[in-house]
């Protein structure tokens, strides 16, 4: 068993009133599989849908049914173990977890319990500043989803759907070896990038495609765990810092007041900003585990797993990795480009033959900034990777400024067009003739004695004159060149 | 192992099975029946047999991922008690 000890760090201490505690949490990730049938039977997995309409007689639990266990669905959790660097478990088996809710046709979940089919892993998670820490991945297994219940419909019923029942969901369920909700943010982030470049789940939130359940003690430092509350089905990357927060606090204040903390499952209100105890969930909690009588073991062959282990696409770590050593990048520019697929994709596009530094830069700062503006992303991007290349080219070979170049880029997200020709039409390439620029020059400081007064006590006045000089050439003269001038003509 | 009083109590209730004060004695000589007839396999030693899951040996069957079922919610519906706009409706179960 690999167990990550992490030394307690000061600077992840939250400060009580009677001292400092470390709050240390573990996670249960459930993940949609991304497959076009269900789990057990052949009805479609597709989100939305008239109610009832994706429903077989197998997910409505009709006397007789038999689950037959889709091919494509196992392939998927074991490409996800492969992701996560786990241990594969070629026999695996289905248990039943018995409970009663109406949109729980069967009356139990056919869930993995005692032997599931992806055993320990782990995942590297990166922090903005830097900091790299690993999770270790206790399990991850598949099983049911239940359907859907909703309440606001009437005032006396709930209305039942059971399109989402019996689609397949895989179950990750992480060591406590989280410290902060910035680092359990950070590795539900990682995680779900891991699943959407594996193509395993779409990690879609919104529609519930993944979500939480998050397990949440606090200690002294150096002191064993202390007793936990499960939060229950958070369904943003937002609400789960959030939930942290104030469970963590809401811990430490009855322990600092001399009280002990319940083992208990939690609800999350994002309006209130506060955790709930679902008290009458409680006696739920005796599943009853049995092995499932209509299900034989797992049995994968070691073909089937090499075969899948193939095909696995470049996945985020080594794809920062490799942007590291072949483009020249800051591990924080390669790891906000291989956050996602398409970005990534995108940025080699536009790098490829090229300074990786100077494509990373335009990509990161002028195109993600004014598509974040827009609510877009490199998907829906009016401007495409060789035009972005183009500019960054221009720039290169000193036909433009850095600055003109934003003008460019706004030009051509917003008309479109080669940026080479735009450049010619509208003039917009950069002054290097010195006699033009000295023309320039020679005009200002003679218009403006007081400043050139001003310039000679004090040299960061020079910006001033850099400005001015820019204004009257429209931005297109060059920097370097106008410095060098300026200096010259005003002798300092 | 046996069982009380209070733990068929807690059985039936988990599993949804009404069952009267009187019942709970008559059927608490009845579950203990059973167990100490199956517990009588505790004595076999089974340390080096593994356990079996069917009579023939035989793997899980698999399926190909494809949609072919479905699409037919008046069936899914035709025995439930009662039903609004294509959903099952139950006594409200939210706290």
């Amino acid at each position: 068993m690999t167990v990550h000890v992490r030394p307690t760090d000061a600077k992840k201490l939250i400060r009580g009133a009677t001292g400092d505690w470390e709050v240390v949490i573990g996670m249960e990730i459930h993940a949609q599989v991304s497959s076009n049938a269900k789990l057990f039977s052949g009805a479609s997995t597709a989100f939305g849908g008239p109610p009832n309409d994706h429903v077989s007689l197998v997910d409505a639990a009709m006397p007789g049914m038999l689950p037959v266990i889709n091919r494509e669905c196992v392939a998927q959790a074991v490409r996800t173990g492969l992701g996560l660097k786990a241990q594969i478990n070629l026999r695996s088996t289905f248990d039943r977890k018995n409970y009663f809710y109406p949109d729980l046709p069967q009356g139990y979940q056919i869930s993995q319990f005692k032997s599931p089919i992806v055993g320990e892993g782990e995942v590297i998670v990166d922090l903005l500043d830097g900091e790299s820490f690993v999770v270790g991945i206790e399990r991850l297994h598949l099983e049911q989803d239940a359907g859907k219940s909703i309440h606001d419909l009437s005032p006396s019923l709930s209305f039942v759907d059971l399109n989402r029942s019996g689609v397949a969901l895989m179950e990750i369920v992480s060591r406590p070896d989280l410290r902060s909700s910035e680092e359990a943010r950070a590795y539900v982030t990682k995680l779900r990038s891991i699943l959407r470049y594996l193509g395993t789940c779409d990690g879609d939130m919104e529609k519930g495609n993944l979500r939480a359940d998050v397990n949440v003690s606090v200690r002294r430092p150096g002191e064993p765990l202390g007793t936990r509350c499960e939060i229950k089905n958070v369904n943003s990357i937002r609400f789960i810092g959030q939930s942290i927060e104030v469970e963590a606090r809401r811990q430490i204040e009855i322990l600092e007041d001399g009280g002990v903390i319940d083992q208990e499952t939690r609800l999350f209100d994002p309006g209130k900003g506060e955790t709930r105890s679902m008290r009458s969930k409680e006696e739920a909690h005796d599943y009853r585990y049995f092995p499932d009588p209509d299900l034989l073991p797992l049995v994968l062959h070691a073909d089937f797993v090499e075969g899948l282990k193939g095909h696995l696409p470049e996945l985020p770590d080594e794809k920062k990795a490799r942007f590291i050593a072949d483009y020249g990048l800051s591990p924080y520019d390669a790891s906000v480009l291989v956050a996602e697929r398409d970005t990534a994709d995108y940025f080699e596009q536009v790098a490829k033959g090229r300074d990786g530094k100077a494509a990373a830069n335009f990509v990161i700062n002028e195109l993600f900034g004014r598509l974040n503006k827009d609510g877009k992303d490199v998907t829906t991007s009016p401007v495409a990777p060789a035009q972005v290349a183009a500019i960054v080219d221009l720039m290169a070979e000193g036909v433009i400024s850095s600055k003109i170049a934003k003008d460019l880029f706004e030009i051509v997200y917003t008309e479109g067009g080669d940026p080479r020709v735009l450049v010619e039409e509208r003039g917009l390439k950069q002054v290097t003739d010195t006699g033009a620029i000295e023309k320039v020059v020679d005009e200002i400081i003679a218009a403006n004695p007081d400043k050139v007064a001003q310039v000679l006590a004090k040299p960061t006045m020079l910006g001033w004159f850099v400005g001015q000089a820019m204004k009257a050439s429209g931005g297109k003269a060059n920097p370097q060149a106008l410095n060098d001038i300026l200096k010259r003509k005003l002798g300092i | 192992m046996s069982v009380d009083q209070a733990t068929v109590r807690r059985v039936a209730h988990l599993a949804r099975v009404a069952v009267s004060e009187e019942e709970l004695e008559p059927l608490k000589g009845e579950l203990n029946a059973i167990l100490a007839f199956v517990e009588q396999l505790a004595d076999l030693d089974v340390a080096n047999v593994e356990p079996m899951t069917g009579v023939i040996p035989m793997e899980l069957p698999m399926r190909e991922d494809v949609v072919s079922d479905g699409h037919y919610p008046e069936k899914i519906l035709a025995n439930a008690p009662e039903s609004e706009g294509g959903f099952f409706t139950v006594p409200k179960v939210v706290e």
